[in-house]
């Protein structure tokens, strides 16, 4: 007893260079994991890329070898990237979409930024509320209002035709934007508005000097989602300007190309490649930007 | 050390706030006033419309006249597309969206543990959820397609027979589902962000016990990431309330009846199976130009939202709740 106790305790045995069984046994089991991690990621990200593949490479095959079940192009037809793009109203739809995409975004993000700042660092009665509406107008279908909605810009304003009904409202405040930029101004400690405030700045002032400046990166997220939103929007350009093909957007014309290409899949899988292209090129410039923002709409609530 | 007494510094501070607080709800005011004004004439007066025109029948030219609740009674009794649409928007609600969620949670968990390359499959796994609706699922009526698709074609090489998918009225909702899963990416990245605020300890712990790998997941994952995937569910529920592009724009594509062509497109092709809540409000407002059906389905698809928004909205408070 008094032996054991004394004796100074030893130190576990330096490890030796010949492994165990037990060291051996964990290794493979972790070599193991390794190959059935990979190969499940292979697998599952074949699911992901393969659409993509065929898509491609259906839109640069020849027109006689589009209609057989070939799945590799025997030619490769570049040419009918440009025959989209000389299609009449291709380059129309191109520009709506950048004005509805682009203007829309500008206007909802300033409109958007001063209110996401009241409800994220003001206090004043009825703000619990005002939030409530933001998440409901947020989570509303557009449909339910879309009647309405219609009556007023056509007949009121005479506007149907045109994206305006749908640029126009991005001036008013837009329920996500103002949601995902509130979200993250909550983050931002009160001392820096407090001090900026202390050097004289007025609450506008503070906003645009200090505060903006700090949610650079919330900004370009919710910029992008709102861009994303509005180069996809199917449904608003149906609405209002399904009856002006000068006025279609990029996803709106595209389903009318399949009708006016009705047996030529590798023109409109072409046509397809060229909206999906604009997209993933942008994700590769801002993909930090992006995921962060989606991070922040679900986790940091 | 201050030389103004006590009292009459407390006196000071309380007098000087009567004019600072009007400023202060001016400022406020002025800040949140795009919204205010958004809020109503984007909001709350076009819902208000819609219960009004609920009651009356307007064909969008003629004057409107008072009807009653006959709205009310053609959509709930006659409209041959109301009952089939919620009936499809319940199957996407309970299979689409739970298969959307635990693909997401199985590729986040995926992700996760990748060692080499991760970068790589985190954007390929992503972006297929950038993809704008109209272009993927066209890619899909046309990867899907019986006669030249290279999903069939692929299949016949290993001697199975596959499906008419978005053909078939049995086939037409899983293969959106399969759509639906290609785009799971913005699922996977909140997991993702979920899992990787489970506290290390935790595991630990759980090792320490002797715990496999499912044990792992079920006592230490599951609990922690509980609100998320409740988060992600009621977020999905409420997203199908509106799913509208991808089946409209799939039975246009599947059936063959597209821009101008002059056919009369059959809602919900193939046999309503492809129908939703959405496309009833877009065929009753804007096809046939029965402003009052219309406003009662959308009416439905509001009451429906808004349950779910007040769950959503109670099980995460913190959505609400602000720094003080």
């Amino acid at each position: 007893m008094t032996d054991t106790t004394l004796a100074p305790v030893k130190a576990p045995a330096p490890t030796p260079r010949t492994e165990t069984p037990a060291h051996r046994t964990a290794k493979r089991k972790a070599a193991l994991e390794w190959v059935a991690v990979h190969s499940l990621a292979i697998a599952v990200g074949l699911f992901f890329l393969l659409p993509f593949v065929f898509v491609f490479l259906t839109a640069v095959m020849s027109d006689d070898q589009a209609l057989t079940r070939d799945l590799w192009p025997k030619t490769w037809e570049w040419g009918n990237f440009g025959t989209v793009w000389e299609t009449p109203g291709f380059l129309t739809w191109w520009k709506n979409t950048l004005l509805y995409a682009g203007l829309g975004t500008l206007l909802a993000i300033c409109s958007s930024l001063p209110v996401a700042y009241a409800l994220a660092k003001f206090r004043f009665r009825g703000r619990n509320v005002m939030m409530m509406a933001v998440i409901a107008a947020m989570m509303l279908p557009p449909q339910v209002v879309i009647v309405p909605m219609y009556l007023f810009w056509a007949k009121q304003l005479d506007l149907a035709g045109t994206l305006w009904p749908l640029i126009i409202p991005m001036g008013f405040g837009n329920a996500f934007t103002i949601f995902l930029l509130r979200q993250f101004l909550l983050t931002i400690p009160r001392e820096y508005t407090e001090a900026a405030k202390i050097d004289g700045c007025g609450e506008f002032r503070t906003l645009i000097r200090v505060v903006v400046p700090m949610c650079k990166p919330a900004i370009s997220a919710a910029a992008l989602f709102h861009f994303f939103y509005s180069w996809n929007d199917y449904f608003g350009p149906q609405i209002y300007a399904s009856e002006n093909p000068a006025a279609w957007t990029l996803s709106y014309g595209l389903e009318s190309f399949k009708g006016a290409h009705q047996t030529d899949w590798n023109l409109t899988m072409a046509a397809t490649v060229l909206v999906m292209a604009p997209v993933i090129f942008l994700f590769f410039f801002a993909q930090k930007a992006f995921v962060e923002g989606v991070t922040l709409t679900g986790v940091k609530g | 050390m201050s030389t103004v007494p006590y009292g009459l510094r407390a006196k000071r501070r309380r007098a000087a706030p009567r004019a600072k607080r009007a400023k202060q709800a001016l400022r406020t005011l002025g800040f949140l006033s795009p919204w205010l004004i958004g809020l109503t004439v984007f909001f709350l007066y076009p819902l208000l419309s819609t219960v009004y025109f609920s009651f009356m029948k307007y064909d969008g030219f003629t004057a409107p006249t008072w009807v009653g609740l006959k709205n009310w009674a053609y959509v709930l009794q006659d409209n041959p597309f109301f009952w089939p649409a919620l009936r499809n928007t319940l199957w996407l609600m309970v299979v689409m969206v739970s298969l959307r969620v635990v693909f997401g949670l199985g590729v986040g968990l995926l992700i996760t543990k990748i060692k080499t390359g991760a970068g790589f499959f985190r954007t390929l796994f992503f972006l297929p959820f950038l993809a704008p609706p109209v272009a993927a699922t066209m890619s899909f009526v046309f990867l899907l397609n019986p006669g030249t698709g290279p999903v069939n074609t692929l299949l016949d090489t290993i001697g199975i027979e596959g499906p008419q998918w978005f053909n078939d009225p049995s086939w037409s909702k899983p293969s959106l589902t399969i759509l639906a899963l290609w785009c799971v990416g913005d699922l996977m990245v909140i997991f993702m962000a979920a899992l990787l605020d489970v506290p290390k300890e935790q595991y630990e712990a759980a090792d320490l016990d002797g715990a496999n790998a499912w044990h792992r997941f079920r006592y230490v994952t599951l609990p922690n990431i509980s609100p998320i995937v409740l988060f992600s569910v009621v977020c999905g529920v409420i997203a199908t309330m509106q799913y509208y592009t991808e089946p409209l724009v799939a039975a246009k594509v599947a059936s063959g009846v597209i821009g101008g062509s002059g056919q009369q497109f059959e809602p919900g092709y193939p046999e309503k199976s492809t129908l939703t809540v959405p496309q009833v409000i877009y065929n009753l407002g804007f096809q046939r130009f029965d402003t009052g059906a219309a406003c009662v389905v959308a009416l439905v698809l509001f009451v429906l939202a808004m349950a779910f928004t007040a769950l959503l909205m109670r099980r995460r408070s913190g959505f609400l709740s602000a720094e003080d």
